[in-house]
């Protein structure tokens, strides 16, 4: 909690983007989580992927559950659409959403609790339907708002803050998220804006649906020598394997890459995502492999982080459903209702 | 880069621009944030301690500390500073418990200060708490020097100089008045331990072109004539007056030829408006008063009939930049010809010292300014130090009171028999935390974006009747809150414990004006354009800390700090807390200490 308000003044040379905004138009309102939580990082490597995008805020619908993450959704785009949904329960709205308005960039925020315990169902259907959004889980392995229980995502072999072990073996949602065929699978740090940021623009601008774990300690009941999920034990851990980042159409690519570590990826929209490898033998297309690599990883206690899976060929679901591109809330209402005659006639031809 | 020493004295002090910029280096946020808490004594004290004259300069002064405000970096307009520095003098209540006391038993050497200004002035309230015998010798028949002589009453009104100076005289100053020094010779026959020259840069410039000694009665040395003004033997002016020069000396003269009933006044400056040396706010106070000031005209001859004044011809010029610097070319306008009656001439002053003899061990340079250590300001001669603006050439006041401690403190080592170089007391600087509790600062960290307040003025129909009617009114109370929460309160300092930093980025995320970064360490010239916001200035420092856990450091640019603590309040460990700086700038004050 911070009691003194964040100045409106900037830097004088904060750099303005595409649209003429600058990082500062994309913020929300002061954090009032505790000080040094790493959900206020990934909140602002939101704030810095949106407006590095150049995409207007009142094209983004932000939307989470119930949780310290699912707080966060008001410290960024403050100047965007939002849902703060029942616990669990974010992938349900999240479709609705989805489904009434393709237009949308959709960013959902939840934290561990919100989708590994009370809405791991909601979370795996979300992830079949390739609903398309960004998700973010950020993870801390505990329940910081309830003071510091363990959460489902604590590693076996962890501690709580008073020394106590965890007796249950932990559930890796990126696991499940490649498992159930998420196009877009990545793990990162909250304490890691570098690969952090660009992954974030990459999962917004991916068709489909698009999972990101962050690792986000919480420094209050989650930062301590036993425990997983610490800023020390993370950055110790990490095997950082693919760089991934959204060339958008204007720009060109500017960093040198050693020959044969980078691919350029086309995305829909017409940008790029290059992809720069950092450890030889990982093929970020291999879903399969990207399974096993991760679980090995994790048997030894090492944390894989980076881009660590894209499809080549990515849905979301309204190919899937073949609905119309334009937007369901733009249609007229004779368009979307035709009427009790049409639906006679579909009706019939089920018959 | 090395990571940042910030038990450097000089570190935090350039960080507090004001102070730094002020040649006394008065620790300006804190009496700000005196005035704000209305305790005005208090705020009177600490400008008294360090500039000596702080009702005197809250109205005159040439104001370094404001072109540096950090608020020109990061919004537009300085604080108000100056006009706060009057706030607290116009406010003050009995000072007399606060002043320090004077031995009547003395310590048996006695100091000559030649001159009555502000440098020997300050020089004598330096030295008699320390048990010095002080005489001082003027010309005038009065102290005060040019800000008496000088500065008009309209600017500067008497009660105010008569306080101040009144004050350091009445510590027990031996006064010789009306005395005219003569010969240095004379003085040095006196036997006394040391001397001190503050006898001011008293001639004004003259100018030698065609016509000149022809209309000599219808001409006048600025400062000569304000001086006649002072002392009561000028007091009207008639017909149309040429003010000729740019400085704050000929704002002076045709601000006070309005108010001695001129017919008209103009300034005609060789240079143009932009580079006048004459300040802002007194260029902008002439033209409220409908002075016109003619730029780019340099003159070229007096025209006169039968030795009588018929006005000057000018020359036109255009400047043109070269190199970053202004030249003057000739435009195609003809010359121009401007009627006048009188002329005023402030082109200038200069040193002049014709009353020391120059076989007594003075070495003088060619511009005929003493030869000093600048460090000591002694001259040549070991028992004779100098100050103010017959030491290294004509500058302000507050310029004068540094001098003074420096040469107070020159004085008393001599006097003592100690090295006047090699022992002086030692700046210094002491951090204290502003941490009173969770989220409770004991300074008002909140930035305040209103736009600086403009001093209210005197009714202009009656203050151009009166000569003696000061324009300024200065600011109220209220007014001089709501200036005060302005000030940045750069002296409360961000410092960084890497020790204790757990590399969250919770600062980095907070800050508004992306001063703060986490990279790699390189160069200075590399790590300033990469740094969350690049560091293009290259006057300000950049704060480094040692290795950190991930091998990186923490960079924070001072620039644009708005000290407003986030990074302090969001910081999970400490690592970042705001604490004042209090630099101890030597002055005599340091032995009592």
């Amino acid at each position: 909690m911070t009691y003194v308000s964040k100045p409106e003044i900037h830097h004088p040379l904060l750099k303005v983007n595409e649209i003429g905004l600058n990082r500062r138009n994309y913020e929300g309102s002061v954090s009032t989580l505790c000080a040094g939580c790493g959900h206020d990082s990934v909140s602002a490597a939101i704030v810095q992927a949106c407006s590095e995008l150049s995409i207007p805020p009142h094209r983004f619908l932000k939307i989470s559950g119930i949780g310290c993450s699912s707080k966060t959704p008001s410290y960024f785009l403050g100047n965007s659409h939002g849902f703060n949904s029942v616990h669990g329960r974010m992938p349900s709205v999240a479709t609705g959403a989805n489904l009434a308005n393709r237009d949308m960039y959709c960013v959902g925020v939840s934290g561990d609790g919100d989708s590994a315990s009370i809405g791991l169902g909601q979370f795996a259907h979300i992830v079949r339907r390739k609903i398309n959004m960004l998700y973010i889980v950020d993870n801390n392995g505990t329940y910081g708002l309830t003071k510091g229980q363990f959460s489902a995502t604590n590693d076996l072999g962890s501690t709580s803050k008073k020394g106590a072990p965890t007796l249950y073996s932990p559930i890796d949602m990126v696991s499940i998220a490649l498992q159930i065929g998420a196009g877009f699978v990545a793990r990162s740090f909250s304490g890691d804006k570098r690969q952090l940021v660009p992954l974030i623009k990459a999962g917004i601008m991916h068709k489909g649906f698009a999972f990101i774990d962050v690792i986000s300690p919480c420094v209050l009941f989650n930062n301590h020598a036993g425990s997983t999920k610490s800023y020390d034990y993370v950055r110790e851990h990490t095997e950082h394997v693919i760089d991934a980042d959204v060339v958008l159409p204007h720009e060109e690519i500017t960093v040198d890459y050693e020959p044969g570590t980078s691919e350029s990826v086309n995305m829909p929209d017409g940008s790029r995502l290059h992809l720069n490898k950092l450890s030889n033998d990982y093929d970020p297309f291999d879903r399969v492999k990207a399974l096993s690599h991760v679980q090995e990883a994790q048997e030894r206690g090492e944390v894989v982080t980076g881009l660590l899976y894209v499809s080549r060929d990515p849905h979301d679901c309204h190919e899937i459903l073949d609905t119309t591109d334009i937007p369901l809330n733009a249609l007229e209402e004779s368009v979307l209702c035709p009427g009790a005659g049409k639906l006679a006639d579909l009706n019939q031809s089920f018959r | 880069m090395k990571a940042t020493n910030i038990l450097d004295p000089n570190y935090f002090h350039k960080v507090v621009d004001c102070q730094w910029a002020c040649p006394a280096h008065t620790p300006v946020p804190e009496y700000i944030r005196l005035v704000a808490q209305q305790r005005y004594t208090e705020a009177y004290m600490i400008n008294w301690d360090s500039n000596v004259f702080p009702g005197i300069l809250g109205r005159t002064c040439d104001r370094p500390c404001e072109p540096a405000c950090r608020r020109v970096r990061t919004e537009e307009k300085p604080v108000a500073i100056c006009r706060l520095k009057r706030v607290a003098a116009d406010h003050k209540g009995d000072i007399t418990a606060f002043l320090p006391r004077v031995p009547v038993e003395k310590n048996g050497k006695k100091i000559a200060l030649l001159g009555a200004g502000p440098a020997s002035l300050a020089v004598a309230r330096d030295l008699l708490p320390f048990g010095y015998e002080i005489d001082m010798f003027d010309q005038a028949s009065a102290g005060g020097g040019m800000m008496r002589s000088q500065i008009p009453a309209f600017r500067l009104p008497a009660d105010v100089l008569d306080e101040e100076v009144d004050l350091i005289l009445n510590m027990g100053v031996n006064t010789h008045f009306d005395y005219e020094i003569t010969s240095m010779q004379a003085m040095l026959d006196m036997n006394y331990d040391a001397y001190f020259v503050g006898t001011g840069a008293p001639r004004g410039r003259d100018l030698d072109i065609p016509g000149r000694t022809e209309v000599d009665e219808h001409i006048s040395i600025g400062i000569d004539w304000l001086s006649s003004v002072a002392f009561g033997h000028t007091t009207n002016i008639s017909g149309k007056v040429i003010v000729m020069g740019g400085g704050n000396t000929a704002m002076d003269c045709c601000r006070t030829s309005t108010r001695l009933g001129a017919e008209s006044v103009t300034v005609v400056v060789r240079s143009a408006f932009e580079v006048m040396k004459a300040s802002d706010w007194e260029k902008e106070d002439a033209m409220n008063e409908d002075i016109p000031i003619i730029n780019n005209r340099p003159p070229k001859e007096f025209i006169h009939e039968n030795g009588k004044l018929k006005g000057v011809l000018f020359e036109c010029v255009t400047p043109v930049e070269e190199n970053g610097r202004l030249k003057y070319v000739p435009s195609d306008e003809p010359d121009v010809f401007i009627e006048a009656d009188h002329i005023l001439m402030a082109i200038g002053q200069e040193n002049h010292c014709p009353w020391i003899e120059r076989d007594i061990g003075i070495e003088f340079d060619k511009w005929d300014c003493p030869i000093l250590d600048e460090d000591t300001l002694q001259s040549t001669n070991p028992e004779i130090f100098f100050g103010g603006d017959s030491a290294l050439g004509p500058e302000n006041i507050i310029w004068a009171s540094a001098h003074a401690h420096t040469a107070a403190i020159s004085m008393h080592l001599f006097c003592q028999g100690r090295n006047v170089k090699g022992e002086r007391p030692p700046e210094g600087v002491n951090l204290i935390s502003q941490k009173m509790g969770i989220h409770e600062w004991s300074y008002d960290a909140e930035h305040d974006p209103s736009i600086r307040h403009i001093v209210p003025h005197a009714h202009k129909e009656a203050s151009l009747k009166n000569i003696k009617v000061e324009v300024e009114l200065g600011f109220d109370e209220k007014l001089g809150f709501d200036e005060a929460q302005r000030c940045l309160n750069c002296d409360v300092q961000t410092v960084f414990t890497d020790q204790l930093c757990i590399e969250c980025d919770a600062c980095v995320d907070i800050c508004p004006m992306d001063c703060i970064s986490f990279i790699d360490n390189a160069e200075e010239s590399s790590m300033r354009p990469a740094l969350m916001a690049p560091a293009t200035n290259l006057e300000q420092d950049l704060y480094v800390s040692g290795h950190l856990e991930t091998g990186r450091v923490m960079v924070k640019d001072e620039d644009v700090c708005l000290h407003c603590g986030l990074c302090a309040e969001r910081c999970p460990t400490n690592a970042w807390d705001m604490q004042k700086s209090v630099i101890h700038i030597p002055q005599m004050g340091s032995y009592a200490e």
